[in-house]
């Protein structure tokens, strides 16, 4: 027995000790000597987002419109290579969204489809209608192919993303996929939430179209725009004309001549004479060739820079452009124009997303929960403590004891396993408490109802360790599953609640039953137990 | 100190009649209460906004209604929030047209003009879709309603059946009981919530499992007794146990629930009813429905047959 006792003292010591490392860290700070970083851990508790502040947000990857664009330019594809081999006189349509319609005439029908399965594998033919010596085929990317476009259209958004807040500078991101079109985003104290959404939700979407200068802008705004025209507008500003904020119409030619995936480098340069800065995009060399071409075919006419459907500027092309250097400019501050260049640098997101979940909280509200956790934490415990030495005297300083062993094990833990803690889960740590001595209540009343019935001190306290076990454990068992269920069930903060609930009860578990235990045993085997205080 | 003098006896089944009839009456009030009227949801479950406002000197609650200007609509709800003379506020915002990302700048803006800037701080947005919180409140649901199912299945595992069962019956007249508390203190439904109620069910369930322990042993002890007598006795000897183990729990939340802060409070609230409830129904329900399968089934003397050929 007294060998026994040595090992489990000794068991208990070692892990006393390893907590204690592993919460130095978190309570000393920067006060822990130099060498400490060479061969112990550093790492503080990790404060969840509603404590320390910062954003979270879920972001919905609008997956249709990714499939919509590449069909659009399916579209565009087919009428190519229909052109190519010389066959005419069919229409190509995009319908329904998703879908593309052909009308072939009964001549061509054969080459058409032809040429459909041997260059576009990708499609799959949904209904062929023949009526009146026309056929009409209804096209759409086949599953396999519209599956890995989602896919593709979320982790790709994600990279950019990542891009985009990497170049934001944030301290310890989290982005990651949630189900099938969501992105989860954390960023731990930010000062500026709304720009930092601005910098993620925009689609960059950057199109070079020609201005229709034969078309008649108000004619337009009034019967629609003429066919492969459309309207998009301005903001006038400085530079551009109009009063600022002022909506201004444009209609452009719908052909995109180019579009931002090109760009190499994009920079903000200081403002020249009275416009305000503006950012210089460097094309890659393929960019720069594309860029020069389209200048050159369209010199003195009017070339539209459109960011995500709004018309940044409408220079004139004063001669062919080459060296793959453009310019956005627009009535935008320096901070706007940098955030501009950020995400032209990252570039452009595949599809649009919507940002359906947000949760901010300031630093300063964050640094009251703590304080308000603590305070609770105290006030509750020392209720705990005391009551417990009231009603069990000595016995209840040692159930005290293991409870204050029980705090220390489990914010160790959770510094160990870089477990988050959140506002519930401080509340967590706190109830956690007030469960924890019940393993001690029923031992020692255990022990009470055995020296009732007779037994002496030494057999009343084995007997009362022995038959209170099982039900400590299936207390304990049920308490856990709701904390796994939780955990199953929980986002965020409520997560970190579950984590502290179920490491707890494990940690009540070692130090109320066997942490005493230790104690008895000891005294067991120095003389005979022969009073307790209970 | 003891709570509870040894040798006392209550005979708790004799008032189970009451109690059962009493606990049905309350249980059926807030099912028609909560499928009538619908519980009060946060913004987790119902989508929408909630802001958490503070501000540097003495405003009223008017006057944050006029800043807000087009974004208070008829159905914005405007709080105090937090300590008395903290000028907190909570503002919900129904679902409004305005995009979920876009919403901190507008209110910054309206509240800028009126206030000036500097003089309040935006401690908290929190924003959800109408969708997400559809997900959300179906899954809490589910979740609670498992491990009510995953208790009993645990105690039919290690006792018996209808030890599971009274359990069951018992966990959902927590549940029942801590719902109806919340809609009448007013307090929303969020996830914090769910969290307090899947705490209630692993909590609640430990009085059923030290009286169950007690009943399979004195069963083994007095075979002689009736089953009735069994209980009631078990119900005594365990009585200090269950009072103190929950009332240790309740110290704590006690102490959440008064200094723990705002969002920690409605948290404090249903555990603090879910485990009252919870020893009493150990005792006026959990008991009763043990009594009533075996009834139902077979006569005392059997059961104790039963009982016996079982060791």
């Amino acid at each position: 027995m007294r060998r026994s006792v040595a090992i489990r003292l000794a068991l208990f010591i070692i892990a006393t000790l390893a907590s204690l490392v592993y919460l130095a860290p978190t309570f000393l700070g920067g006060r822990l000597p130099e060498w400490w970083g060479n061969f112990l851990p550093t790492d503080k508790i990790h404060l969840g987002l509603d404590l320390q502040g910062g954003s979270h947000l879920i972001l919905e990857v609008k997956v249709d419109k990714a499939v919509e664009n590449n069909i659009e330019r399916v579209k565009g594809d087919i009428t190519n290579i229909l052109r190519e081999r010389g066959i005419s006189g069919v229409s190509v349509d995009r319908v329904q969204g998703t879908q593309i319609q052909l009308k072939i005439p009964a001549a061509s029908v054969e080459r058409v489809q032809g040429v459909l399965k041997g260059d576009f594998p990708s499609l799959a033919v949904l209904n062929t209608q023949t009526s009146g010596g026309t056929t009409e085929i209804f096209l759409s990317l086949n599953k396999e192919e519209m599956r890995s476009l989602r896919d593709y259209a979320v982790d790709q958004s994600l990279e950019t993303i990542r891009n985009r807040i990497d170049q934001f500078g944030v301290s310890e991101p989290v982005i990651q996929r949630e189900g099938q079109t969501d992105i989860l985003v954390q960023l731990p104290g930010i000062q500026d939430p709304q720009r930092a959404k601005e910098i993620i939700g925009k689609t960059a979407l950057l199109e070079f179209k020609l201005v229709d200068d034969s078309a008649n802008v108000e004619e337009a705004l009034r019967n629609g725009p003429p066919p492969g025209d459309e309207i998009l507008y301005g903001y006038g500003g400085r530079g551009e004309g109009g009063a600022a904020g002022e909506k201004v119409p444009y209609v452009l030619q719908s052909r995109t001549l180019m579009t931002g995936e090109y760009i190499a480098d994009a920079r903000v340069r200081p403002s020249q004479q009275l416009q305000g800065p503006y950012v210089e995009l460097i094309l890659n060399s393929s960019g720069a060739r594309l860029f020069e071409q389209i200048t050159a075919a369209n010199v003195k006419r009017r070339l539209a820079i459109v960011l995500d459907n709004r018309v940044y500027s409408a220079p004139v092309i004063q001669e062919r452009i080459s060296g793959g250097r453009a310019s956005i400019t627009g009535s935008f501050d320096i901070k706007e124009a940098r955030d501009l260049a950020i995400i032209l640098r990252a570039g452009a997101l595949p599809a649009p997303v919507e940002i359906i979940e947000e949760r901010s909280v300031g630093p300063s509200l964050g640094s009251d929960s703590i304080r308000q956790g603590v305070i609770s934490f105290v006030v509750g415990i020392s209720l705990v403590v005391v009551f417990m030495i009231i009603y069990y005297k000595g016995a209840g300083v040692l159930a005290d004891v293991a409870l204050i062993f029980h705090i220390l094990f489990l914010l160790a833990i959770l510094a160990a396993f870089k477990a988050v803690l959140t506002l519930p889960g401080i509340a967590g740590i706190v109830l956690i408490a007030g469960m924890a001595v019940d393993a001690n209540v029923l031992i020692n009343e255990r022990i009470r109802e055995e020296l009732r019935a007779g037994r002496a001190p030494r057999s009343a306290v084995e007997a009362g360790y022995e038959h209170a076990l099982p039900a400590i454990i299936d207390t304990n068992v049920t308490t856990f599953l709701s904390g796994l269920i939780l955990f199953q069930f929980g986002t965020g903060p409520i997560k970190g609640f579950a984590v502290t609930l179920c490491i707890g009860i494990l940690t009540t578990v070692v130090t109320a039953v066997y942490m005493t235990r230790i104690y008895y045993d000891y005294r067991m085997g120095v003389r005979r137990l022969t009073r307790i205080s209970i | 100190m003891e709570l509870i003098k040894p040798g006392m006896n209550i005979p708790f089944t004799k008032y189970r009649h009451i109690a059962v009839g009493l606990s049905t009456v309350v249980n059926l009030l807030v099912l028609v209460f909560l499928f009538a009227k619908g519980p009060n949801l946060g913004v987790d479950f119902a989508g929408g906004t909630v802001v958490q406002l503070k501000f540097s000197q003495k405003v009223s609650i008017p006057e944050i209604r006029t800043a807000l200007g087009s974004l208070a609509t008829s159905e914005t709800v405007i709080q105090d929030f937090g300590q008395q003379d903290s000028n907190e506020f909570l503002v919900r915002l129904e679902k409004t047209a305005v995009e979920i990302g876009s919403l901190g700048e507008q209110l910054r803006t309206g509240l800028t003009r009126h206030f000036g800037a500097g003089r309040f701080e935006i401690r908290r947005i929190e924003s959800v879709g109408p969708k997400v919180g559809k997900e959300l409140r179906q899954q809490g649901a589910w979740s609670v309603i498992a491990a009510t199912i995953m208790m009993g299945v645990y105690i039919w595992f290690r006792f018996q059946l209808r030890f599971g069962l009274g359990a069951v019956v018992a966990l959902i007249h927590d549940v029942l009981v801590t719902i109806g508390a919340l809609m009448l203190a007013h307090y929303e439904f969020d996830l914090t919530i769910i969290a307090a109620l899947l705490t209630i069910v692993g909590y609640s369930v430990n009085d059923t499992v030290i009286v169950c322990d007690r009943i399979r042993e004195n069963m083994r002890k007095a075979r002689r007794e009736s089953l009735e007598a069994i209980i009631n006795m078990s119900i005594n000897e365990t009585l200090s146990r269950t009072i103190i183990t929950t009332g240790t729990a309740i110290m704590v939340l006690i102490a959440l629930f008064l200094l723990g802060g705002g969002v920690i409070r409605p948290f404090a609230f249903a555990l603090l009813v879910g485990f009252f409830s919870g020893v009493y129904s150990t005792i006026f329900i959990a008991s009763p429905v043990i009594l009533l399968w075996e009834k139902g089934r077979t006569s005392g003397a059997q059961v104790q047959k039963t009982e016996s050929r079982r060791k």
